[in-house]
């Protein structure tokens, strides 16, 4: 493991990845492996997912071409350097922020989106001129194998590396020094990979999770509401860390919304929900048992129905759910959609505070101003009104947690700068000395007061005045020396 | 002892509910603090000075140009400034979300935490808490033990100024930090050594607490043969031996070309004189070491070295002289840990590509400063290096500027803050995608079930 890391750190500092030219290369080869290999990608999702061909390609390969798109096209001004406002005592010199790469990154995906939460990453850790480590979740195995494959055949092989196993490895992997870790995954996790980041003082994007809450207000078109959120919810079988978790509306509501997702259910699957190709499974039998565990004691208003030997779990409605049962304990991570009647949106609101900032908020309703409230007097990662997921697919929108659903935010530049050191720089002249004069001892009254005089009136003057200042400035300096000597 | 941990755990439970109420988030009481604030710092001056003299032998000039003056700055920019930040920020939409509302909401984290350091006890306490005040958000301080008297200062007037349950000082030593750091905070953010960093970072990930850690390292300063000598020595040596040489982007060590370094030694004595006279021990305005701990490490960095002026210190006033050492070895002790004292040791290198080297081989630094004529060479050095920020032809002054994040990487640090990068730190950009409920027709197209044409991209 160390070894691997070393030959990846020892082609960084080759300085082969600093070429902008170089990196649009390698944003051209993935984009190619994407496009050339598609059929393999997708092939590994569905083993991995029961995905479908059309969701596979849908919900990961084309954000992952649209982000390479977007990355090739913004690249050369994301790394330029920007041009930093400049005060007075500053006003002849260059100041300007120079993106630079941070050295050798260490992503580390998860299993539900196993192709996006490492490729996207990956994007932009390319694209700000890193070496990258990729670590693909272990359970997702398919998808590792087929990345373990296909990376090597169309990036550089020593600036790119991918590294497999379980919790052993990834153990002995997080031993390793990294200039940044991605993570995304769960809290728990979470914490080890940040604490292990601690001992090298490695910076880290933690994508985590959460159970993101869905408010639905009375004052709502609940057709429209609830197609929008079944599909969000039962897409990939609910595990999707933005899924909406769960939803709060008041009692009365509670009825309707069970027969519109209903409809909308059928909608989308068909009365025979297994047989539609659109309907994934449940990762494995541990997270099946995990939800099967969820249900107990529940009143389930829709669905319910399982089959362990492939992993099926219907999509599942329960209602008048208590707030204190398991299924309200973790996120959900599946095809169960709990429903917590609450008496008002200043109810909801507190609801949502006493627990762990979400993911996402959702809020459903006509009425603007509630939305406002309601984001206004919550927190979380990030929100959407009127529909669930969407924020995801705006690059412009930095996508992550807050508090413990994550730290720092990706996704098209953000990616960028997250991989980046945005590194300040002044230049100055060896001339000017005498703008200069002022801050060397021997002090007295005198500067002191000049200073203060100098200093504290730039803000409130405009340019030409700072330029009169200025020249004011070196006068009172030269009459200090003068003084002096 | 037992009384005073619980009484952390108090602190800071009664700075999270007075934040939970929701009066820090209208804007005009944000404004309210940081005015309240700025009269802290015009009203006790004169408070502020008396500590900074008692704990670093600072004087109204060197406290005034050194500290006070970057919080006044900082507070005025805020101000001004931090209602367009704390604005909703419209974001570019894509060709789907054309009819929504897309922004990024600024909101406040919660309950800050920071940690100040002793070397500048004022500012680096009071500067970042500027910041933390207009994102919105409650802010518990710990100032260092070791400026004892900025300590007990700040304790005893900030509640005389600001709101007295939102910005609770919290004093101690190793014992009262390590409770402090066991409570839950929606930020950290701490200014010290690279060993206590770790401690920070990894006390903040059992709650996932991200964190802003401003440290240290060895600042190199390159100065090339193509220069100005005289101004540069002078600049360099105002850097290094501004507060004793205890300054975190202080110039650390100097590479020259062997065949420079005796000019340098003399011109850096030349302007050592012009700053502090012939015996600096008599100077106003020479600052002293902390503490007797520091005092003895610094002196121990010299052993063995070749003295090219000072060398000498008095243990019971805590005066180091201004030093200079030539041709160090760089396997030596005085390489090996950030000096932090007044001794410039100054290390030969035949060339800039030996320079370059050189830093690259060891932690990225907090500053980085190179010394010449020639923009080629000052470019390359920036290109082929990395630190946490850059000043050419000077030093320590890239942090006086506003628009400038100030922050470390690698081992000197992560995250940065000062003005807007300052506002943003401490808040949390919160993406918004806000839609009409009509529209669906436009919407089919993405539910279930597939059509039998996959759309190609």
């Amino acid at each position: 493991m160390q070894r691997e890391v070393q030959r990846v750190r020892a082609a960084f500092g080759s300085g082969r990845s600093r070429a902008l030219a170089f990196r649009r290369r390698q944003l051209e080869a993935l984009r190619a492996m994407v496009q050339e290999r598609e059929r393999d990608i997708l092939a590994a999702l569905a083993a991995d997912l029961s995905r479908s061909e059309l969701n596979g390609y849908s919900q990961e390969v084309i954000t992952v071409l649209m982000e390479i798109d977007l990355v090739l096209e913004r690249l050369p001004e994301w790394a330029a350097a920007k041009p930093a406002q400049k005060n007075l005592l500053t006003m002849l010199d260059e100041a300007y922020i120079q993106p630079e790469p941070l050295g050798v990154v260490l992503i580390i995906g998860a299993w539900n989106y196993p192709f996006l939460l490492i490729i996207q990453p990956l994007i932009g850790a390319i694209a700000a001129g890193n070496a990258a480590i990729v670590k693909p979740s272990e359970v997702s195995e398919n998808t590792a194998k087929v990345l373990t494959k296909l990376l090597p055949q169309y990036l550089d092989q020593d600036l790119y590396a991918v590294v497999n196993g379980g919790v052993e490895e990834t153990t002995e992997l997080l031993k390793q020094r990294f200039d940044h870790i991605l993570y995304t995954g769960n809290a728990a996790v979470g914490k080890v990979v940040m604490e292990a980041a601690a001992k090298h003082l490695t910076p880290v994007t933690l994508e985590l999770g959460g159970k993101s809450p869905c408010y639905v207000d009375r004052d709502c078109d609940l057709d429209v509401a609830c197609r929008r959120i079944a599909w969000g919810k039962y897409m990939n079988c609910g595990q999707m860390c933005i899924a909406p978790d769960y939803v709060l509306c008041e009692p009365s509501l509670q009825d309707a919304i069970v027969q519109k997702v209903k409809e909308a259910v059928k909608e989308f699957y068909g009365e025979n929900i297994k047989e539609s190709p659109d309907y994934e499974r449940i990762i494995n039998l541990r997270h099946f048992k995990r939800l099967r565990g969820l249900l107990e004691g529940q009143k389930i208003a829709f669905g319910g129905e399982m089959d362990e030997a492939t992993r099926y779990i219907a999509p599942t409605i329960l209602t008048d759910v208590d707030p204190e049962t398991k299924v309200m304990q973790e996120e959900i991570f599946g095809p169960i959609l709990p429903i917590v009647p609450v008496q008002s949106a200043e109810a909801a609101t507190r609801f949502i505070n006493e627990r762990e900032k979400p993911l996402t908020l959702y809020v459903f309703s006509r009425n603007s101003k509630l939305i406002k409230q309601m984001i206004d007097g919550t927190s979380s990662g990030g929100v959407v009104g009127n529909d669930v997921i969407m924020h995801f697919t705006l690059s412009s929108l930095p996508f992550g947690g807050v508090g413990s659903s994550g730290m720092g935010a990706y996704h098209g530049k953000y990616s960028f700068d997250t991989f980046s050191h945005q590194r300040p720089c002044l230049l100055k002249s060896l001339r000017g000395e005498s703008v200069n004069k002022l801050r060397y001892p021997p002090n007295s009254q005198s500067k002191v007061d000049w200073a203060k005089l100098l200093v504290l009136k730039r803000f409130s003057r405009g340019k030409l005045s700072l330029l009169l200042l200025a020249l004011l400035g070196v006068v009172v300096a030269v009459l200090i020396k003068a003084c002096y000597h | 002892m037992v009384g005073t941990m619980s009484a952390v755990s108090e602190v800071v439970q009664r700075a999270r509910a007075a934040f939970v109420s929701g009066r820090t988030r209208p804007l005009q009481f944000r404004v309210q603090q940081l005015e309240g604030l700025r009269r802290l710092v015009r009203e006790r001056e004169k408070d502020l000075v008396g500590a900074l003299a008692a704990d670093l032998h600072k004087n109204e000039w060197t406290a005034y140009y050194e500290e006070i003056v970057y919080v006044l700055e900082e507070i005025e920019y805020m101000i001004k400034n931090f209602p367009e930040w704390a604005a909703d920020e419209p974001v570019e939409k894509t060709p789907q979300t054309q009819q929504d509302e897309s922004y990024i909401h600024a909101e406040p984290l919660g309950v800050v935490l920071i940690i100040g350091t002793w070397n500048y006890p004022f500012s680096l306490t009071i500067q970042p808490m500027v910041g933390a005040i207009a994102a919105g958000n409650a802010v518990v301080l710990k100032p260092s033990e070791l400026s004892e008297n900025m300590a007990s200062l700040l304790a005893s007037i900030l509640p005389q100024y600001l709101d007295k349950d939102l910005y609770p000082v919290i004093n101690g030593g190793i014992p009262e930090t390590t409770e402090v750091l066991k409570e839950r905070f929606d930020h950290i953010f701490y200014t010290g050594s690279t060993g206590v960093g770790k401690v920070v970072m990894t006390a903040a990930a059992k709650y996932l607490t991200p964190v802003t850690l401003e440290l240290g390292g060895k600042n190199p300063c390159y100065v090339d043969k193509d220069c100005d000598l005289d101004i540069a020595c002078r600049r360099i040596a105002w850097g290094k031996f501004m507060n004793s040489g205890q300054t975190c982007v202080g110039p650390d060590y100097i590479l020259c070309d062997p065949s420079i370094q005796n000019q340098i030694v003399e011109k850096l004595k030349k302007s050592l004189k012009e700053f502090y006279g012939e015996d600096a021990k008599k100077s106003r305005d020479y600052g002293r070491i902390i503490n007797s701990w520091h005092f003895q490490r610094v002196m121990g960095l010299m052993e063995g070295q070749k003295v090219a002026y000072g060398g000498t210190g008095d243990v019971a006033t805590r005066y180091i002289a201004p030093t200079i050492l030539t041709d160090v070895d760089p396997q030596s002790p005085v390489m090996q840990e950030e000096v932090f004292g007044p001794v410039m040791p100054i290390v030969c290198v035949r060339s800039l590509e030996e320079a370059i080297q050189f830093i690259n081989q060891r932690a990225k630094p907090l500053a980085l400063y190179v010394f010449s004529l020639n923009d080629k060479v000052i470019k390359k050095m920036i290109a082929e290096t990395s630190s946490g920020g850059v000043t050419a032809n000077d030093v320590v002054v890239h942090i006086t500027v506003h628009s400038l994040p100030y922050g470390g990487v690698g081992d000197s640090g992560m995250g940065s803050y000062h003005g807007r990068t300052s506002f943003e730190t401490f808040s949390h950009r919160r993406s918004c995608l806000v839609r009409p409920l009509l529209n669906e027709e436009a919407l089919r197209a993405r539910y279930p079930p597939s059509p039998a044409k996959m759309p190609r991209h």
